[in-house]
């Protein structure tokens, strides 16, 4: 076949279908969330001490944290959408969690007497942290998944595992209201762990569903 | 935290002939793939001769960059320019297809810009990727890619000659080209 017989058929097709990234890109996000919310109310729901735990510093970073990784993972995986995308200085902000949790741990150390590490940091929760954040992110890494099939990342490997890190902070953010563990300790150790299955199974999904 | 767009507006060629495409002009739309096609041809071509894979495929990695820009046109943002929005999708697929070929590692892809003044005309094989592919689609939608594209034929007369209306060969026209897309990424994996 002649390249100029393809470009006949090509250009008998001119208008493309109407595919607004940025609208599909905020849909995702909105069903991934109504889905990870779901099976919060369904399986997890809210610690009963809340209201106090509130009005302390180890709670609050989590969601602190979980934010951090969420919003620059979202808006760095809509800016991979397109080709022509480069990361730029967005992506370094993908380190922000990372110091976080970092200093956070320091200072833990440094106020906690060490005997008190080893359990804070093994917690009560560890097996349903490391379960439930999975689980809560899927739908929305589902979404993501599905928004991005749309665009044509340069990198779909990476471009999953992204999507991934995303749907882990988005799901460690509604995770954290529920776990009684806010020691550094026990967040700096599982939190990851949790957000790094997120990212396996993003890369794997990006691999399998974004190449173009 | 956008980054503002370097080169300034859209306003070169290649862009201004995408809008007037994507706004419905077949016949602007044709000239442009023509264009990029002659352009993506010679970054192809360094890119093998570079690589030392051989040259025989060549036009297959033009055909499918061109497949590409069609079905992801929707990417390409129209506040900035055209050249390197097509320099990275063409750059994606020669990678693919020197790798098929046993390329080992791609060595970087020059742009474009640097061979526009030599354009280089194709060469025509029979044995196409694309042909294979074609042939492969259903009845319906293989008919119809073959009636527009090697017969030449308007989507009014192939409406009129397998009794459709345009509206439906439209229709079967785009999904034959977006299984086409899919079909040749398969072929790869």
């Amino acid at each position: 076949m002649k390249t100029s017989e393809l470009i006949a058929a090509l250009a008998a097709d001119p208008v493309p279908e109407s595919v607004h990234l940025r609208r599909r890109f905020a849909a995702a996000v909105a069903v991934g969330l109504v889905g990870a919310l779901a099976l919060y109310l369904l399986f997890v729901g809210p610690r009963p001490d809340i209201a106090e735990a509130a009005r302390t510093v180890r709670f609050n970073l989590k969601f602190v944290v979980a934010l951090t990784l969420a919003l620059p993972s979202l808006l760095l995986l809509f800016r991979l959408a397109r080709p022509d995308a480069k990361p730029g200085a967005l992506a370094l902000w993908l380190f922000t969690p990372l110091i976080l949790l970092a200093l956070a741990v320091v200072v833990e150390l440094v106020v906690v007497p060490s005997s008190e590490w080893l359990p804070r940091l093994i917690g009560h929760n560890m097996r349903y942290c490391t379960t439930m954040i999975p689980m809560m992110a899927a739908p929305i890494l589902a979404a993501l998944i599905v928004a991005m099939g749309a665009g044509a990342p340069q990198h779909p490997g990476w471009t999953g595992a992204l999507a991934g890190a995303a749907s882990a902070g988005l799901a460690a953010f509604l995770y954290a209201s529920h776990c009684t563990d806010d020691s550094p300790l026990f967040v700096a150790t599982w939190y990851p762990i949790a957000t790094l299955v997120c990212v396996g199974v993003g890369a794997l999904a990006g691999r399998r569903f974004l190449a173009w | 935290m956008h980054a503002l767009p370097v080169d300034g507006p859209a306003d070169d060629p290649w862009s201004k002939m995408m809008k007037a495409a994507m706004a419905g002009d077949e016949g602007v739309y044709r000239r442009l793939l023509e264009d990029i096609g002659r352009s993506v041809r010679a970054m192809a071509r360094a890119a093998f001769a570079r690589a030392r894979v051989g040259d025989a495929d060549i036009e297959d990695a033009v055909q499918e960059t061109l497949l590409a820009i069609h079905l992801k046109r929707h990417t390409w943002d129209a506040n900035q320019k055209l050249g390197p929005w097509v320099n990275a999708i063409a750059r994606h697929k020669i990678i693919d297809a020197m790798r098929r070929r046993g390329a080992r590692r791609a060595d970087p892809i020059e742009d474009f810009q640097d061979f526009l003044a030599a354009p280089q005309e194709e060469d025509p094989h029979d044995l196409s990727d694309a042909k294979r592919l074609i042939d492969a689609l259903p009845p319906r939608q293989r008919d119809i890619v073959q009636s527009i594209s090697l017969d030449g034929q308007s989507i009014a007369a192939t409406a009129t000659r397998l009794s459709m209306t345009e509206v439906a060969v439209r229709v079967a026209l785009h999904r034959a080209l977006k299984s086409l897309g899919v079909a040749w990424r398969r072929s790869v994996e």
